[in-house]
């Protein structure tokens, strides 16, 4: 005889994904619920593996620069950025000051795009859906700027070791300047809907609090870092591609909930148009690719070099022997670590805000699988 | 891609900067200079040989000052590459220097775990610890090698970011940590067979039992 029938059972396992529109791809979670509380939550990943470590030791530099926009394809260009920045710290060379500009505005460009997306997303899920209109709306702009610099939408490829294959376009510069002086007037448009909303309030404030110190102890970056209060953005504290010549605020918050991740990722969008509008104004004059040999060899060594992605901080470890491949090619994916706090959030909280706290964390399925 | 060889072969690793090779404006140009006599490294080999020495400078600062007086003869290398400082440790004394980094000389935050297999080498695996410190705004490597089934302490009492990142190590290099409190694969299925990112698993190798059995298909290839 089981001691605890069905109805006596105080546990109760739910099984959430893989096919859930509110887990962001293939997430499979599972509950365990008392009622409707949140007892504890096991992640199983691993759906979108594709092995990227392993093609990466199997290609040339070049060949596996590809690869990586798969990895975060809400943000390819950021993946990219971290890739070329590690490959050329490994040669010892830095990209001409012309690409980097260039570089710092399709990232920004790109860091605005996936903020949008996330925002729509997580409108959604919480039950919002007007936004995802509107947000996809203004996302196609930038991904019209990214089709008419290098003709593809989502993995651009758009960064090479040493720099950028492609010249800018005819009419660049004016192109992301009327962009920023668009989306302003729509970032404020979301925040009237929703700021103040008192649904989107009830459902986010003090919902899936992480402090700060709990961040660093699980090595959270990102927006969910900052909106514990920590001001903290490798931009600013370890500038790479010429950040250090721009000026802009890292915003913050204090609580460390989802609303404060929500207001840390409107104030991050109006940053990055403000760092756009610097870098338009003064893209230097001078060849867009460095000068990199045609086969990539560097010595023997091993870096780790990393950038603040949309997500948090996305790092590669390369290590090299000398040939034309990676001997280990280590993606340090900000989705994957930030996910493993997914646990703690939730745990005593209700299971209808396990999908806001999904979407707060802003994870990408395809980096977290990698 | 085996129409050109890059001329710089030698196993001495060349200043990178100011590549001689191309001075072209053009990057399409074709380097024009002749090979010397140093052939390519043939890169069919069945197992990559372990890299040369990689060309490090001694890091010296208040960390290794510190790190010297407690910990002595376990550390058995203080250096930096490229402006990036790292440390080599033995095996046991892994876990009371990330402590003792995390409590007295602030790198609270844990960034990555991972692993490097070089199976030619009586200590097949390297581990690595890569931290960061706040105050400091520094970033740290704690590197340490491991022969085969050697089963490193487990770093989740220290910084609890470790649990999935070595479950990812687990799973795909094989190392066991000890202690670590839910040692499963993370991303590769439970019952698969063959540890993908060690050296001697073919990129086209696959759990062959496995996918027939779960996927009701002949090879996933």
């Amino acid at each position: 005889m089981p001691d605890a029938t069905f109805l006596d059972a105080t546990e109760l396992v739910i099984n959430m994904g893989p096919q859930h529109p509110s887990t962001h791809g293939v997430l499979r979670v599972i509950l365990k619920l008392d009622g409707e509380k949140v007892m504890g939550t096991e992640c199983v990943i691993g759906y979108l593996h594709r092995g990227v470590e392993k093609i990466g030791e199997n290609r040339t530099y070049q060949q596996f620069a590809p690869y990586v926009d798969r990895m975060d394809y809400i943000a390819a260009v950021s993946n990219a950025l971290g890739y070329c920045l590690a490959v050329e710290k490994l040669l010892n060379i830095e990209a001409p000051p012309r690409a980097q500009a260039v570089r710092v505005i399709l990232t920004e460009l790109n860091r605005i795009a996936s903020h949008l997306f996330w925002l729509g997303t997580h409108a959604l899920d919480i039950g919002a859906i007007t936004p995802v209109f509107y947000c996809l709306r203004e996302r196609e702009e930038v991904l019209k700027i990214f089709e008419n610099y290098c003709g593809a939408r989502l993995t651009t490829h758009a960064f090479r070791v040493g720099g950028l294959q492609y010249e800018t376009y005819e009419g660049f510069e004016e192109e992301v300047r009327k962009f920023c002086d668009w989306l302003i007037p729509k970032v404020d448009e979301y925040e009237t809907l929703l700021t103040n909303n008192r649904i989107w309030l009830n459902r986010l404030k003090g919902v899936g609090v992480l402090s700060a110190d709990e961040c660093k102890e699980y090595g959270v970056t990102g927006p969910v870092l900052r909106a514990a209060g920590v001001k903290w953005d490798l931009r600013k504290a370890q500038p790479y591609s010429g950040y250090e010549q721009y000026d802009f605020d890292i915003p913050t918050a204090e609580n460390g909930d989802t609303y404060d991740r929500y207001t840390v990722r409107m104030e991050e969008m109006r940053q990055s148009t403000r760092i756009l509008r610097q870098a338009v104004e003064r893209i230097p004059s001078g060849p867009i690719m460095g000068k990199v040999p045609k086969v990539v060899k560097p010595p023997v060594g091993e870096v780790y070099v990393s950038i603040e992605a949309p997500k948090g901080e996305l790092g590669y470890f390369i290590v090299s022997d000398n040939s034309t491949q990676p001997y280990r090619m280590r993606v340090r994916p900000p989705s994957f670590i930030n996910l493993q706090a997914l646990d703690r959030m939730v745990r005593g909280g209700l299971v209808a805000d396990v999908v806001a706290i999904i979407g707060t964390l802003d994870i990408v399925l395809g980096e977290v699988d990698r | 891609m085996a129409d050109e060889q890059k001329p710089e072969g030698s196993l001495a690793p060349p200043p990178p900067a100011g590549e001689a090779a191309s001075p072209t404006e053009k990057p399409a140009a074709a380097p024009p200079k002749p090979a010397p006599p140093k052939p390519a490294a043939a890169a069919h080999a069945a197992l990559p040989k372990p890299p040369a020495i990689m060309v490090t400078t001694p890091w010296e600062s208040d960390i290794t000052v510190q790190l010297k007086e407690r910990f002595a003869a376990a550390i058995t290398e203080f250096s930096s590459y490229l402006g990036q400082n790292f440390l080599v440790a033995q095996p046991q004394a892994v876990i009371p220097i990330l402590e003792a980094l995390k409590l007295e000389l602030d790198f609270e935050y844990l960034v990555d775990i991972t692993a490097v297999d070089y199976p030619k080498r009586p200590e097949r695996f390297d581990v690595v610890y890569i931290l960061y410190s706040f105050p400091r705004n520094e970033r740290i490597r704690v590197k340490t090698m491991i022969p085969e089934g050697y089963r490193p302490a487990t770093a989740v009492s220290v910084y609890l970011t470790s649990n999935w990142l070595e479950r990812e190590v687990f799973d795909m290099f094989g190392i066991e940590f000890a202690g670590h409190p839910d040692m499963r694969r993370i991303l590769m299925p439970e019952e698969w067979e063959g540890y993908p990112l060690r050296k001697e698993y073919s990129i086209l190798q696959q759990d062959d039992r496995w996918v027939q059995e779960n996927l009701g298909i002949e090879s996933g290839q």
